[in-house]
């Protein structure tokens, strides 16, 4: 369909929840402005195969994972070298506040595998059905059930499981208050 | 200490099929909260001048690609 200017807006409205699928995907706000800004390229110079009617948001995200995955391996020995340097240093700190526990979180996404995390953020965070992230994703709408779940109990192991001593100070309080009391 | 075990395995133990519901409701809270977060941010000028300008009469679609290109990085891929 043309562009109209009704489907300006409505591609400008879908911009602030592109870019943050590009940031959880990538974990660099950088590079995802500049998926965004190829995705919107891209959107516009084919707005004539959009199928009026159909789900905007849902089409801008297929292309915008389309472009994150064939830009992937490209780029994937340098970010994981920089991602992991990163990581490193977070792991050097006690998780003291919710900052951390951010950075942390943050982290422990960057550690799914792509599959898994990109399934999780499109459910999860953006609030598409199973069926419109199975449609964005290439896949069955059961993949993508199994996909998500692979992926919260990887992330629990992550954070909350062998993170046990993670909590720290709290638990030698409780541990100190349980002894006390028992 | 048997007591703190059992706490906190009862509080952050996922079973092997399926999360607890307080991980799952805490896991998809961190996860909006980092999404909102960027959501919040809004529409940036950038993208906002790039949606206006391919939109006039005319326009080229010519946009500076900021950042450097990326198809001449190094050979393999």
């Amino acid at each position: 369909m043309p562009l109209t200017d009704s489907l300006r807006n409505d591609i400008l409205a879908a911009v602030p929840s592109l870019r943050a699928f590009a940031i959880s995907l990538s974990g660099n706000a950088d590079r995802a402005d500049d998926l965004v800004q190829e995705t919107l390229l891209r959107a516009l110079a084919n707005i004539d195969s959009f199928q009026p009617g159909s789900n905007l948001p849902a089409w801008l995200f297929t292309i915008l994972r389309n472009l994150f995955r064939s830009d992937y391996r490209k780029r994937r020995r340098e970010v994981e070298d920089a991602e992991g340097n990163y990581a490193k240093t977070l792991k050097t700190q006690p998780s003291q506040n919710a900052h951390l526990e951010f950075e942390e979180f943050r982290t422990a996404l960057d550690k799914l595998p792509q599959d898994q995390r990109e399934a999780l953020i499109l459910v999860g965070a953006s609030g598409f059905s199973y069926e419109d992230a199975a449609s964005i994703c290439g896949c069955a709408v059961g993949t993508i059930k199994s996909r998500v779940n692979r992926a919260r109990s990887k992330l629990a192991a992550l954070l909350y499981v062998d993170g046990a001593e993670d909590f720290g100070p709290d638990e030698t309080v409780r541990a100190v208050i349980g002894g006390s009391g028992g | 200490m048997k007591d703190l075990k059992s706490q906190a395995s009862r509080s952050t133990s996922p079973g092997k099929g399926g999360l607890t519901p307080e991980i799952q409701s805490r896991i998809g809270h961190q996860l909006r909260a980092m999404y909102d977060d960027v959501v919040r941010q809004g529409v940036p000028d950038r993208f906002a001048e790039l949606i206006k300008k391919l939109d006039a009469p005319g326009a080229s679609p010519h946009v500076e690609n900021e950042g450097g290109s990326n198809d001449n990085n190094n050979g393999r891929d």
